[in-house]
């Protein structure tokens, strides 16, 4: 026992050290992550945001100086509170309220005192700087707008969140990252790559030199700047016309598929959400939830699409040889389902296709409709027909264009009704409101804009989008250059585009020729409800109008949406004629129509709702 | 005996393993306390230049210990015992300060620490004692003069302060047990460690149960036929209990604050984040920076010179108390675990090698010889991986400073010596 005792104790000291070892060493070390170890710091070098421009090289989104000033707890010597209060313009409590709260987050690491000077306050506190030991000015890169338009379409940037860094782990606390928008999208490109530096630090937190002599440190990758397919000129117009309304509208060149102009009403200037005044501005925007500011309705409302809808059902009734241009239906100022009668505002009388359009005749569209679900000896069938034509338009999809945010709209089908009324439990004439655009029906601006490039090209669209180039690089992602075919031939579409003409020389806009551009369109006025205390009640007519141009080589095609606009050729109408003329002619030669859309608000519709009386809709004056 | 015949008789793989220690210690140092690399490794400037000088030092002196006459030691061991509590004694005069302790003396050129020529001188005026031919250590009265010479240099340590080293002298009494001091003594003492642990972890309740259960399984599984010693048994139970419950009372109102601090670290007894939080700042700083570094070397390490905490001085004392946390930073497990197998392989074949004297004296020194080693081989590396209380005493052949190296260099190789010459010894 005695002989054995120590080798024993020496075996079991052996045994309990490697056991210790392999626990520390093995089991619970974290060695690999390079930013988890204590004695280093990386420091990084951020490079600057790309510049964001338009189609034609203006300058969008650049960068501007922000100054902090920082404070180093342990640093400040007594000062003359008084003076430098006044200087960075806050009062005192305020003061030593951050310089207590900094003191506490870390004597010895720097806080930001105040955020965000002002150039002028900095040029005044530049000076004088020195006199305040443990402060110091920190420069920092804020956007700077050079337009004061498209702030939803561009987006803003804001520091990440917990989510953001556990979903990309090139973020850490504190960085700012593409919110909204254009910003979001292209992210990776504007943002650039840090650069770091891992910095070997003693237990003081002292830098005592670079880790491995810095081979391990990366140098920082610029932005890259972008130029975004966006007109500025036109964005900018089309936000002064939609002073005072809401609503959304969205132009884009039909021979490629780029976003011309993305308009949300009402809108906002995006530097409001930049600097000191940040989280005020947003709040008010943010929580504005009737008039909803930061909503794109260019993208996100989706309304039924209306008359404009027709020209869809004409088509497809083309396509499937019910009928031919020539063929004629009666309208006696409006149509029967069942016994019910439906309304119409042409006039009356016998309407072949082409006055069908562009008088938008309800009753000789009700009947092409019924004409296609005829055509099937099942609705079913007929409905599937529909649905595949209705569908290869882009319509009930998110399209896939290049921005964050939007809706897939509503192309009613079979499971669809099923759902709403029950297996087998409905019939054509269920579903009759469909053929002028109402109905279960919906679409956003963006969707219609694109229908409308695609009757525009006579049978084709490309994928709508917002990025041209990329460093100068254009953009060659086959996403947006291959033609998606409808489903319809292109010698259909001649009747139709025709009609859609005759609408501006003859028809329902024929109040808003633009001299010297041929412009076909289509007039919406879409029915709306809405519940005010738990009534169903119906409210004023949305203003919806589609038109490209010049008809035989089209250049811009558009969707302009206003809500509760009333008839397509008054809000919607107007707008979009002018839009066209601005992109194709530079300047305005019916001053009388820029002239009223700039006056003119829809601030007392908007308020009726919310009036609590009793009030009047599509009132005829205006 | 000429020294030729000496170096074919010396025990090599002691030898080797001795050589390794102090190479791997010494590249250790030299990766912590280097700073300019522009430095020659002979810079006596610098820590590791002057830990060369002192290697050199010690390798001469080893090879003066193998010179010399074997029966030079036994001889000389009292006259090198009172010099060396009289060199003790004197610091109390002459004694220079460092760090706090009044441990050295300024010899100019370079600071000696007479407790660590104590160390062996003790371990050979014991072993000369025991081995006496009129010492019996079954007598209470030798017993005890035998627990003098060993107590004399810690108490004459401990006021320095140096409780640390004063521990150390401590595991001599592993020689008494080798000769036949009752083990009861260290059952006795194994015993109430458990019950002064157990009772700070878990509280005198719990002890006093567990106690209780096992005594109660040991009544109902004994043989019949065995008589239970009920009144010895029932003492044995209430000291028990009284002992765990003095263990709080002393623990809450004899020891300071900073001894409770170090024991709840110890113990891990503190479990409030904040409290924690606290202690790793304070008292628990060092243990808590080189359980870290240990931690980030990983399996194997970030290589030489690459140890990020052991640049950034995040472990303070490393090329001294804390070296062994420099070799798991940049050798990783792989690096320690290999200084774990030396100093294991070392101490057994010290163990076989005291084992195959024939004289007492040499086997009695030898058994010394090892407490030492294994004491401070044991509380360093324990210490360092934060499973032993911190206690400041250095690693063997691996920590910088010049005393405790030749100390252990004499130590060692004055066994090595009696060794080499065990085939002449008669008795």
């Amino acid at each position: 026992m005695k002989k054995i005792l120590l080798s024993s104790i020496i075996v079991i000291i052996g045994f309990t050290f490697i056991g210790r070892l392999s626990y520390l060493q093995i089991f619970s070390s974290s060695s690999t992550q390079i930013l988890e170890d204590t004695a280093i710091k990386a420091i990084y070098d951020y490079p600057e945001r790309g510049y964001i421009y338009d189609r034609n090289g203006e300058l969008l989104v650049a960068n501007q100086p922000a100054y902090d000033v920082m404070v180093i707890p342990r640093e400040v010597k007594p000062l003359d509170t008084l003076e430098f209060c006044s200087l960075l313009g806050i009062d005192k409590t305020k003061f030593t309220d951050k310089l207590k709260k900094a003191r506490v987050y870390s004597p010895r690491l720097p806080s930001v005192l105040v955020p965000q000077l002002s150039k002028e306050d900095y040029a005044r506190l530049q000076e004088k700087m020195r006199k305040y030991e443990g402060f110091y000015i920190q420069k920092r890169s804020l956007r700077y707008y050079a337009s004061h338009s498209s702030a939803n379409v561009l987006g803003y940037i804001s520091e990440v969140n917990e989510a953001d860094i556990k979903k990309n782990p090139y973020y850490i606390q504190g960085e700012l990252t593409g919110r909204t928008g254009i910003e979001k999208q292209y992210e990776d490109y504007l943002r650039g790559i840090k650069g770091v530096k891992y910095i070997q630090k003693d237990r003081f937190n002292r830098v005592i030199g670079p880790y491995k002599e810095g081979t391990m440190d990366t140098l920082p990758e610029q932005g890259k700047e972008i130029h975004v397919t966006l007109d500025k000129v036109l964005q900018e117009y089309g936000e002064r016309l939609m002073n005072g309304k809401r609503g959304g509208i969205v132009a884009i060149e039909p021979n490629s598929g780029e976003i011309l102009a993305l308009i949300s009403g009402p809108t906002y200037d995006p530097a409001l959400l930049v600097g000191r005044e940040r989280s005020k501005n947003y709040s008010k925007l943010h929580y504005d939830t009737i008039s909803k500011p930061t909503w794109d309705r260019a993208l996100l409302a989706q309304p039924s699409p209306g008359s404009p809808f027709k020209t869809l059902n004409a088509l497809i009734a083309l396509q499937e040889g019910v009928i031919k241009p020539e063929t004629t239906i009666r309208c006696y100022n409006g149509f029967y389902v069942g016994n019910k009668k439906r309304g119409c505002h042409c006039g009356g009388g016998l309407r072949n296709m082409n006055s069908g359009i562009y008088k938008s005749c309800n009753a000789y569209f009700a009947g092409t409709f019924r004409k296609i679900y005829d055509k099937y000896p099942t609705t079913d069938e007929g409905m599937d027909v529909w649905e595949k034509h209705i569908k290869s338009f882009g319509l009930g999809d998110f399209l896939g264009y290049d921005l964050p945010t939007g809706r897939k709209g509503r192309v009613p089908n079979k499971a669809y009704y099923d759902r709403v009324y029950g297996d087998n439990r409905w019939a054509s004439s269920y579903i009759i409101s469909n053929a002028i655009g109402q109905g279960e029906v919906s679409a956003t601006p963006i969707q219609l804009a694109n229908m409308t490039a695609a009757i525009a090209n006579r049978g084709f669209f490309y994928t709508p989008h917002i990025i041209k180039t990329i460093s100068g690089e254009p953009i060659e992602d086959p996403k947006y250059t291959t033609p998606h075919y409808t489903t319809i031939e292109k010698q259909y579409f001649g009747p139709i585009i025709q009609g859609m003409a005759d609408v501006y020389t003859k028809g329902t806009a024929k109040w808003l020729q633009i001299p010297g551009i041929n412009i076909a369109g289509k007039t919406g006025t879409v029915e709306n409800y809405t519940k005010i205390n738990g009534v169903r009640t119906q409210l004023t007519d949305h203003s919806v109008f589609v038109a490209f141009a010049p008809v035989d080589n089209p250049k811009i095609a558009l969707a302009v949406y206003i809500e509760h606009g009333y008839y397509g050729s008054r809000y919607a109408g107007h707008i979009a004629s002018l839009l066209i003329e601005k992109y194709l002619k530079g300047e305005i030669s019916r001053i009388d129509l820029e002239k009223r859309m700039l006056e003119k608000t829809l601030d007392a519709e908007y308020a009726k709702p919310y009036s609590g009386e009793e009030f009047k809709i599509n009132e005829y004056v205006w | 005996m000429s020294g030729k015949s000496v170096l074919k008789r010396v025990d090599w793989l002691t030898i080797f393993i001795f050589l390794m220690l102090i190479t791997i210690g010494w590249v250790n140092i030299y990766s912590s306390t280097f700073s300019d690399s522009n430095s020659s490794i002979f810079d006596f400037n610098e820590l590791y230049g002057k830990q060369l000088f002192f290697i050199g030092v010690s390798l001469l002196a080893a090879f003066i210990f193998l010179s010399l006459e074997a029966h030079f030691y036994e001889r000389f061991s009292s006259l090198l015992y009172i010099i060396t509590m009289v060199l003790l004694l004197g610091l109390f005069l002459f004694g220079k300060t460092i760090a706090g302790a009044t441990s050295w003396y300024d010899l100019g050129f370079f600071n000696l620490q007479p407790s660590e020529l104590a160390k062996f001188a003790t371990a050979l005026a014991l072993a000369k004692y025991l081995s006496d031919i009129q010492t019996d250590i079954k007598r209470t009265k030798d017993q005890l003069f035998a627990l003098l010479i060993i107590l004399i240099p810690a108490l004459l340590i401990i006021p320095q302060p140096d409780p640390g080293s004063a521990i150390v002298f401590l595991a001599l009494v592993f020689v008494l047990f080798r000769e036949g001091f009752p083990l009861f003594y260290l059952g006795i003492a194994l015993l109430a460690i458990i019950i002064f642990i157990t009772t700070l972890m878990f509280g005198t309740i719990w002890v006093s149960i567990s106690l209780a259960l096992i005594i109660a399984t040991f009544l109902l599984v004994k043989k019949s036929s065995f008589k239970v010693p009920i009144l010895p048994l029932s003492l044995f139970f209430i000291i028990t209990i009284v002992f765990s419950l003095s263990v709080n009372f002393v623990f809450e109102n004899v020891f300071e604050q900073r001894h409770r601090d170090r024991f709840s670290l110890w113990l891990r007894l503190e479990k409030d984040p904040e409290k924690l939080e606290e202690i790793r700042k304070t008292i628990g700083y060092n243990t808590y920076q080189s359980e870290k570094a240990i931690e980030s070397g990983g399996i194997f390490g970030k290589g030489f010179l690459e140890g990020t905490r052991t640049k950034g001085d995040f472990v303070p004392e490393q090329h001294t108390d804390y070296i062994f946390s420099t070799v798991g930073e940049e050798w990783g497990f792989a690096g320690t675990a290999t200084v774990v197998i030396l100093f294991t392989i070392l101490l057994l074949r010290l163990v076989h090698l005291a084992e195959r004297q024939k004289s007492d004296f040499s086997r009695m020194y030898g058994y010394g010889v090892i407490s030492i080693l294994l004491i401070h081989y044991f509380i360093n590396i324990g210490m360092v991986t934060g499973i032993v209380p911190t206690v400041g005493i250095p690693l063997p052949f691996f920590s910088y400073g010049g005393s405790a190296l030749l100390g252990f260099t004499a130590l060692l190789f004055i066994f090595l010596k009696l060794d080499a010459n065990r085939l002449n010894e008669w008795h």
